[in-house]
């Protein structure tokens, strides 16, 4: 199996708890199995579809509206400190 | 009182325009507060909260909500432990609609964890339960919303559908579930799961009442760059047209082996009736159906890592408390996310990372326009496309929660419809020999939801089924 545990669960930023780990792997593993069935599909001359909708490039005006929004998110954050989201140090000395 | 539990929407307004809306809250209130300890349909509801102003369209009837869809100074959780506490600071814009037509924000519903699941088992707040057998699931992961309609808590309840999380527990339910075309209705203020998917709709008791929140819900939203300029026509206009000359498609791979057959003799019974009303029954192929499920759970999943993102503890919700920011992210993430959402962000982190791209996500975006185009193919030749919901009515709880493939086979049928964006409903047509609802899905052509609509309408009314109700006390 292509797939390592560890280097994805880095990646998602997931503390895997090691007995949640195997489970997880045994079916990563087999879902990644079923989804290769796809391969005996021929799609080099298919073109990708990442939307459903034939929009291009949707602009709106740049208006300043009143909004209260950014207050009252900080008042539900975890930390928050006036206007900011305070967080733990990122860099440890 | 409990009458009043019963009527459908539009009789409900009716009431409400004479009397007022409070008879009907003060109903539902006293219902949902008996019935939700057995169903576990609403996640929170505060019986004397709720009041409502005769107003609007919608009179001041109540309209509960799934709860990914972000009400203002209303706490939210997707049914995750990751957003405790947290409380939106704006209103959805279909929020936005809903109280603009005078509804009332009633409850919020139970769902799988972010809406990842076809059972409603993934809940960080416990399962909600079928209110036909409250032993099996209501199916997902709009399941509360769906159950609450079945149950008579509710008049009417929003969901949402990404593969099928409308249709598939309408259908298992025995209520009606719409998935509009994608673009159709603004996704502003639901907690995203696949962008390129999800789509907000009705779950009703009639087909009618659904095309009375259709109109409420459908139309081009600024704030959603994804919301389409398309014009809403009155989707309750065309409802009684009949189906006379409508050509209605079988596709031959919805009928396959491990569909129950119970399912297909009453499926195929609704095509029987549809023909009899004057309806053009056509045998039609949709090559690469059997494929959905792959493309879809490389797709949505990339898009579900990649909107999780957000979920770190910085902004909102869980904190764990750890002594740098890095291990805050990882820690939150942790203890916030249940199992399956842990599945899925791993599985979608792996299909966009480096080296791993094409084979898998460029390879599922490709196969996914081969299953755009089979539709294409087939609305030349036909007007609707008909099909089971679901493989099988509803199954027990734990069931199938060990067995994550055996989970997202039972959404082969309603992927297609999210893959390639075009609208599709369910509707009950029938019941198995347990007495468990049957679905009928339906789909159209994009943006042609009044034809499906219309559809639905005229089979609902030639049998009736909506009529009959689960027994609870």
């Amino acid at each position: 199996m292509e797939l390592n545990i560890d280097k994805v669960a880095e990646l998602a930023r997931l503390n895997l708890k090691p007995e949640e780990k195997q489970k997880l792997a045994k079916d990563l593993g087999a879902i990644l199995d079923y989804v290769k069935t796809l391969d005996k599909l021929d799609t080099s001359k298919v073109e990708p579809t990442s939307h459903v909708l034939d929009l291009e490039n949707v602009y709106r005006k740049d208006e300043v509206k009143p909004s209260n929004a950014a207050e009252k998110a900080l008042e539900h954050a975890p930390q928050p400190d006036g206007r900011f989201f305070k967080v733990p140090k990122i860099v440890q000395r | 009182m409990t009458d009043l539990c019963s009527l459908t929407l539009k009789e409900a307004i009716e009431v409400a325009k004479r009397d007022g809306a409070q008879p009907i809250l003060d109903s539902f209130a006293k219902r949902a507060a008996a019935l939700n300890p057995k169903v576990n349909a609403f996640l929170r509801f505060d019986p004397k909260k709720v009041s409502g102003a005769v107003q609007g369209s919608l009179c001041g009837v109540p309209v509960s909500i799934k709860d990914n869809i972000c009400i203002d100074g209303r706490e939210v959780t997707c049914a995750s432990k990751i957003l405790t506490k947290h409380v939106p600071p704006y209103d959805a814009t279909v929020i936005e609609k809903l109280k603009t037509a005078g509804a009332t924000i009633f409850s919020q519903c139970n769902m799988d964890e972010f809406a990842f699941g076809s059972s409603c088992e993934t809940s960080a707040f416990g399962p909600c339960k079928n209110p036909w057998d409250l032993t099996r699931v209501p199916g997902g992961s709009s399941g509360g919303s769906a159950a609450s309609v079945a149950a008579d808590m509710t008049l009417a309840a929003l969901g949402s559908d990404t593969g099928g999380s409308i249709r598939q527990p309408a259908a298992l339910c025995g209520v009606v579930g719409v998935k509009p075309t994608y673009g159709r209705v603004s996704r502003y203020g639901l907690i995203a799961f696949g962008s390129s998917f999800d789509q907000i709709g009705p779950l009703t008791k009639t087909v009618e009442d659904a095309a009375i929140l259709m109109n409420v819900l459908s139309g081009h939203d600024p704030k959603d760059s994804t919301s389409a300029p398309q014009p809403v026509p009155d989707f309750t206009q065309a409802l009684k047209r009949g189906v006379k000359g409508l050509k209605i498609g079988l596709p031959k791979e919805y009928f396959i082996e491990g569909i129950d057959p119970e399912v297909e003799k009453s499926v195929r019974a609704a095509a029987d009736l549809y023909k009899k009303l004057g309806a053009e029954i056509k045998a039609i192929s949709l090559p690469h159906t059997e494929h959905s499920v792959a493309v879809y759970y490389i797709v949505a999943v990339a898009e579900a890592s990649s909107n999780l993102g957000r979920f770190d503890g910085v902004q909102y919700g869980l904190r764990v408390p750890s002594k740098d920011l890095r291990e805050m992210y990882f820690e939150t993430r942790d203890q916030g996310f249940g199992q399956e959402a842990k599945r899925r962000v791993l599985l979608g982190t792996f299909v966009l990372s480096a080296g791993y791209y094409e084979a898998y996500y460029l390879k599922g975006q490709k196969v996914r326009t081969l299953i755009r185009q089979d539709f294409e193919k087939a609305f030349k030749e036909v007007d609707v496309i008909l099909s089971p919901t679901s493989p099988t009515a509803a199954f027990k709880i734990g069931e199938k929660s060990a067995d994550p493939i055996a989970m997202y086979l039972s959404d082969i049928f309603t992927i297609p419809a999210n893959l390639a964006g075009i609208p599709a409903m369910s509707i009950p047509c029938g019941f198995t020999s347990s007495d468990l609802p049957i679905g009928l899905q339906l789909m159209a052509r994009p943006f042609d939801e009044s034809t499906m609509l219309r559809a639905a309408y005229a089979f609902e009314q030639e049998t009736g089924i909506y009529k009959k109700k689960p027994k609870l006390g």
